[in-house]
C-alpha cells in the first residue's frame, strides 16, 4: 500500500487514538507518538504500529499518534482507517482477513 | 514595704509565694486592652491590622520558621499564593510550610521553592503542576505526605510546630471569632483549620467578611487569635464548592455504586444504627443514594454519618436516614448551608475526626467507609498519591485514618481508566496498608480481602460477582495489556508518613 | 435454557470508550450500531473498530449483535463482509421491508461465511422492522430464514411514515407492535420492542417496559446502560410466580419417577402451556439472580 496523501482517523475521546497517516519523503516508517499512558506503553504502541504497517505492506509513512488511552485494538482499527485513507484506497480488502 | 500602683502595700514574697509581682495599672499587663474607650461604633478593641505585610511583621515571622494553611478553599483558595506572595516580597527565606493539603490553586509555590522561600513541606496531597515540579527532583528536601489524622497527631505532639497560622475565613468578627459558613466565600466546616487555630504560637486570619461581633457560632474563637487582615476576597467561590454536587450520570460509577451499596447491605453492617463515611467521587456519591433506597425499603436508619460531608449525605440527613452528620470538610453548598441550619450536623477538627493519638476520635467508632483509589495491589495496598505514571497527582486525606478506624472499609474504583489498570501487583506508593482494606468493587468484579472471611462468606449468598483479587489483575491486564515498568532516580522526593508517624513508603523522582 | 433477550445495549460503532467495556453493564445482548449513529464519513473507521474489538475483545458471554447498514447503501456489503469474519453472534438488518431484505442479506452473509471458512449459517441475524410495508409484511420477514432469531420495532422511521410522531402512551404504536409480535410468536422467534429515548424519564420508560412485557415483547433495545436494571427488574418473576413454577416443575419430576401419566398440581391438572410457563419463568428468575434451590426442584 502506498501513502499519497494525509489520512487522519479515531478521535480525542478517553479510550480512543487520532492517527494521521502522510507520505514520508525521508523513506520509512516514522512514528510521533504522544500518548498519556507514554511511560507504560509507548513500546507496545510503537510495535503494534510497525507490525500493522508491515501487515498493510506499507514501507513509508509518517504516522503521528495523539493516544487517550486507547487498547492496542483501536489503535489498530484507526491506523489501518488512517493508511487506506491515506493511500485513497476506499474499500479494505476484507477477503485477505 | 513597696507600693504598688493602686497605692497598697503589697510585701514582695511570703511563704509559698517567692516573688510577688505588684499590681502595676489595670492596662499595663493585658497589652490587648486598651486606654481609650471608644464609641459603640468605631470598635475600642480590635485585632484588625491593615495589610497582611503589617500581619507578618507582627508575627515576626523569620527565616527557618514553620507556617501553615488549610484547604478548605479547595481549588478556590487566594490566602496561600496571597500570604506567600507577601512573605517573598520581605525577604523571608527557609520556611517550613505546612498546610493541611495543597490543590491545583496552588501552582505559583513552584517559583516560591525555586527562590528558597519553602525549603521544607508537609502536605497531605500535591497535584498538578506542584504535583510535577516536586517530582521531577524539584526539591531539595522530600516532601512529607501525612493523613489528616497524621497530621492533627503530628501538630498536637509539636512534630510539626508550626510558628504563624494563616487561615483564611469567610466571616469573622474584629476579635476573632469566625466560621466557615457566613460570606460569600463560605466553605462550610473549619475542620482543619481549628487544629491550627488551637496549636499554632501565633495566628493570623484573613477573611472577606467581618461582622458584627460576636460572630457566633464560631468554629475559632476569639481566645485563639493573633491578628486579623480584612481583605478584598478570599477565594473564588466556585473552586471553593462545587455548587450541590449532582449525581451522576456515568454509568460506570453507577454500576461500582450498586454493586457497593449491594456489598454493604449483605455485608452484616448494614442494621439500625449503624454509621457511614462516603466520599465526593462520583461512584461514592452514588453509593449514597442507592444506600438510601435501601435503608427506606428496609426501614434502617443511620445513627450517624462521617466525613467529608456531601448533598447526598445532608440529604440522607434532612429526611431522617442519618440522624447526626460530623463534619470536618463540607463538599458542596448543600452542606454548607447544612451545617449552618441543621442542629445536629456538627463540625468537628481533624483531630477529632482521626488523630490516633488523642483520647479519642470518631474514625473509630465508625462502622463502613466507601473509599477510593488510584491503584490497589494485590495484598489490598491502595495508592492515592501517584499516578500510574508515578507522578504525584493525589493526597493522602483520610483515606488510611478511615481504612484502619472503620469496621468495613470499601474501595470502589474502575477496574480500568482509559488504559491503565486500578488493580496491579504492586502500587506505586503505598497509603493505606492491605491489612486494612476489606472489600475491593470495581465495574467488572469484586474481591474481598482474604482476611475477611466473615465478609467473604455473607457476600457469597449473594449472586454478586465475586473474584479474587488475582483474578481481577489478571483480566483487566488482558485488556489493557502489561504496562512497562515505572523507571525512578534514586533521589526521594516524598516520604509518606502512615497516621501514627512511621514511614510507611517513599516516592522517588521520575525519570525524564 | 432459553436465551434471555430482555435487554440489548445499543452501543455508537464509532465510539471506542463504550465498545471497549459495552458487555460490563450485564445486558443480555450488546448491538454495535454501524448504521445510525455513524456518519457517512466514518463508516470505514467504525467497520474496523467493531471488527478489531471483536476479534480482540472478550466480551465475557454476553450476546454479540451489529446492526450494518442496509444493501441499499455503499456500505452494506462491506459490513457484511467485515462482520462475517468479526464474527458477532449476530447480525441486524435494519429497514427490512419484506422477506427478500432478509434474503439478500442470508445471501451474501452465506457467500462470505464460505469464503472466510466459516460454518454456513453460524451467523445468526435479526430483522428490523422500522416501517409500514415491512409491520404488514412481519410474518414473511420473521420466517424469512432459518437465521433469524427475532424481530424488532424501530418506532421512529415508522410513526414518520404513518404521519405522527411518539406519544407518551404509545397508541400510534400499539398496532406495530402487535402485529410485529404476534408474527414472531407465529414464526416462533424472539420479539424485540423499540428503544424509548428519554433517558432522564425513568418513570415513562418503567411504564412502557410494563406494556411491552404484557403484550407478549421477550425485551428491548436500550440506549443507556442506566435503562438495563429497570427492565431487569421488571422481567423478573415475583416470588408467587416462582414459588408456583418450583411446584409446578418439582411435580413432573415426581410423576416422571411414579411414570404416572397425568400430572396434577393442587387438584389441578398441569398440561404443556403450565410447564413451558413455569420453565421460563425459572429461568428469568435465575438469570435476575434470584438464587434457587436446586434441590427444592
Amino acid at each position: 500500500m502506498r501513502i499519497v496523501k494525509r489520512g487522519i482517523a479515531g478521535t480525542l475521546e478517553s479510550s480512543d487514538v487520532m492517527i494521521t497517516v502522510s507520505e514520508n519523503t525521508k523513506g520509512g516508517i516514522e512514528i510521533d507518538l504522544k500518548s498519556i499512558v507514554e511511560k507504560q506503553f509507548g513500546k507496545q504502541i510503537r510495535t503494534v504500529i510497525r507490525e500493522k504497517m508491515e501487515e498493510l505492506d506499507v514501507k513509508d509513512a509518517l504516522v503521528e499518534v495523539n493516544d487517550k488511552g486507547a487498547l492496542d485494538c483501536t489503535i489498530k482499527a484507526r491506523l489501518e482507517a488512517a493508511a487506506y485513507r491515506a493511500a485513497g484506497i476506499q474499500h479494505v480488502r476484507w477477503e485477505e482477513k | 514595704m513597696p507600693l504598688n500602683a493602686a497605692n497598697r502595700e503589697i510585701p514582695l514574697s511570703l511563704p509559698g509565694f517567692d516573688t510577688i509581682k505588684a499590681f502595676e495599672g489595670a492596662f499595663e499587663n493585658t497589652p490587648l486592652v486598651r486606654k481609650e474607650k471608644g464609641i459603640r461604633n468605631v470598635p475600642k478593641l480590635n485585632k484588625l491590622v491593615e495589610t497582611v505585610e503589617q500581619a507578618v511583621l507582627k508575627t515576626e515571622l523569620k527565616d527557618g520558621m514553620t507556617i501553615s494553611f488549610h484547604h478548605h478553599f479547595r481549588n478556590g483558595d487566594y490566602i496561600l499564593n496571597m500570604v506567600m506572595d507577601v512573605i517573598a516580597n520581605m525577604g523571608i527565606k527557609n520556611l517550613t510550610l505546612a498546610s493541611s493539603s495543597l490543590t491545583d490553586a496552588h501552582a505559583p509555590l513552584v517559583g516560591h521553592i525555586k527562590n528558597g522561600v519553602v525549603t521544607q513541606i508537609y502536605t497531605s496531597g500535591l497535584r498538578g503542576e506542584l504535583g510535577e515540579f516536586i517530582s521531577n527532583g524539584g526539591m531539595e528536601n522530600p516532601v512529607l505526605i501525612h493523613s489528616h489524622g497524621g497530621r492533627a497527631r503530628a501538630i498536637e505532639t509539636r512534630k510539626i510546630n508550626i510558628d504563624v497560622a494563616f487561615l483564611g475565613v469567610p466571616s469573622s468578627d474584629v476579635y476573632g471569632n469566625s466560621n466557615g459558613y457566613t460570606g460569600k466565600s463560605a466553605c462550610g466546616s473549619l475542620g482543619y483549620a481549628k487544629v491550627d487555630a488551637e496549636w499554632a504560637h501565633k495566628v493570623v486570619l484573613i477573611t472577606d467578611f467581618l461582622v458584627e461581633y460576636p460572630n457566633t457560632p464560631f468554629s475559632i474563637h476569639q481566645d485563639q487569635v493573633d491578628y486579623i487582615v480584612k481583605v478584598d476576597s478570599v477565594g473564588d467561590p466556585n473552586g471553593i464548592s462545587t455548587g450541590a454536587t449532582r449525581m451522576t450520570k456515568n454509568p460506570r460509577d453507577l454500576l461500582i455504586a450498586r454493586n457497593a451499596a449491594d456489598v454493604v447491605v449483605a455485608s452484616g453492617y448494614f442494621e439500625d444504627g449503624f454509621s457511614l463515611q462516603t466520599g465526593s467521587g462520583g461512584a461514592s456519591l452514588a453509593t449514597t443514594k442507592y444506600l438510601r433506597d435501601y435503608m427506606i425499603e428496609r426501614n434502617v436508619k443511620a445513627s450517624w454519618g462521617l466525613g467529608g460531608i456531601t448533598s447526598q449525605m445532608v440529604k440522607l440527613h434532612e429526611e431522617g436516614l442519618i440522624a447526626k452528620l460530623l463534619d470536618t470538610q463540607s463538599f458542596d453548598l448543600d452542606a454548607v448551608k447544612s451545617i449552618a441550619e441543621n442542629r445536629y450536623h456538627t463540625e468537628i477538627s481533624a483531630s477529632y475526626y482521626a488523630n490516633p493519638l488523642n483520647k479519642g476520635c470518631a474514625v473509630n467508632k465508625l462502622n463502613v467507609v466507601i473509599l477510593s483509589a488510584l491503584e490497589i495491589d494485590v495484598n489490598f495496598n491502595v495508592n492515592v498519591l501517584t499516578g500510574s505514571d508515578g507522578v504525584l497527582r493525589g493526597a493522602s486525606g483520610g483515606h488510611s485514618d478511615t481504612a484502619v478506624g472503620s469496621g468495613l472499609s470499601i474501595i470502589v474504583a474502575p477496574l480500568i481508566r482509559g488504559r491503565t489498570a486500578t488493580v496491579v501487583d504492586n502500587v506505586q506508593t503505598i497509603i493505606t496498608p492491605g491489612e486494612t482494606v476489606d472489600v475491593l468493587v470495581t465495574d467488572r468484579g469484586i474481591a474481598v480481602n482474604p482476611r475477611r472471611q466473615d465478609v467473604l462468606k455473607r457476600l457469597k449468598e449473594t449472586t454478586l460477582p465475586l473474584y479474587t483479587i488475582e483474578e481481577l489483575r489478571d483480566k483487566a491486564q488482558r485488556v489493557a495489556g502489561t504496562p512497562e515498568k515505572i523507571e525512578f532516580e534514586d533521589k526521594v522526593v516524598a516520604l509518606v508518613e502512615y497516621r501514627d508517624g512511621t514511614i510507611i513508603d517513599v516516592v522517588r523522582q521520575v525519570k525524564s | 435454557m432459553e436465551k434471555l433477550r430482555r435487554t440489548m445495549l445499543y452501543v455508537p460503532g464509532n465510539n471506542a470508550g463504550m465498545v471497549k467495556d459495552a458487555h460490563i453493564y450485564r445486558s443480555d445482548s450488546v448491538m454495535f450500531d454501524l448504521e445510525d449513529s455513524v456518519s457517512l464519513n466514518e463508516k470505514d473507521s467504525a467497520r474496523l473498530l467493531i471488527f478489531n474489538a471483536l476479534k480482540t475483545l472478550d466480551y465475557e458471554g454476553i450476546e454479540t449483535v451489529v446492526r450494518i447498514n442496509g444493501l441499499d447503501t455503499p456500505f452494506g456489503e462491506d459490513d457484511i463482509k467485515a462482520m462475517v469474519r468479526a464474527r458477532p453472534d449476530i447480525i441486524r438488518i435494519p429497514k427490512a421491508e419484506t422477506a427478500e431484505d432478509v434474503l439478500a442479506v442470508e445471501k451474501l452473509i452465506e457467500r462470505e461465511e464460505r469464503a472466510a471458512g466459516v460454518d454456513p449459517g453460524t451467523i445468526k441475524m435479526m430483522a428490523a422492522i422500522e416501517g409500514p410495508l415491512g409491520v404488514i409484511n412481519a410474518y414473511q420477514i420473521a420466517t424469512a430464514s432459518k437465521r433469524l432469531v427475532g424481530i424488532a420495532l424501530g418506532a421512529e422511521d415508522y410513526v414518520t411514515s404513518m404521519k405522527t410522531k411518539r406519544s407518551p402512551e404509545g397508541m400510534e404504536i400499539l398496532y406495530a407492535r402487535s402485529a410485529i409480535v404476534t408474527a414472531a410468536r407465529a414464526a416462533g422467534i424472539y420479539a424485540l420492542d423499540t428503544v424509548y429515548s428519554d433517558i432522564n424519564n425513568e418513570e415513562g420508560f418503567i411504564e412502557e417496559v410494563k406494556l411491552i412485557k404484557q403484550l407478549g415483547f421477550d425485551g428491548k433495545s436500550v440506549i443507556s446502560p442506566r435503562q438495563i436494571s429497570p427492565v431487569h427488574r421488571i422481567y423478573t418473576p415475583d416470588h408467587k410466580e416462582i414459588d408456583f413454577a418450583v411446584r409446578v416443575i418439582a411435580a413432573i419430576k415426581e410423576a416422571e419417577i411414579k411414570g404416572s401419566g397425568v400430572i396434577s398440581l393442587d387438584g389441578k391438572m398441569i398440561d404443556k402451556p403450565i410447564v413451558d410457563r413455569a420453565e421460563r419463568v425459572l429461568a428469568m428468575a435465575k438469570a435476575s439472580g434470584i438464587l434457587i434451590n436446586e434441590d427444592e426442584i
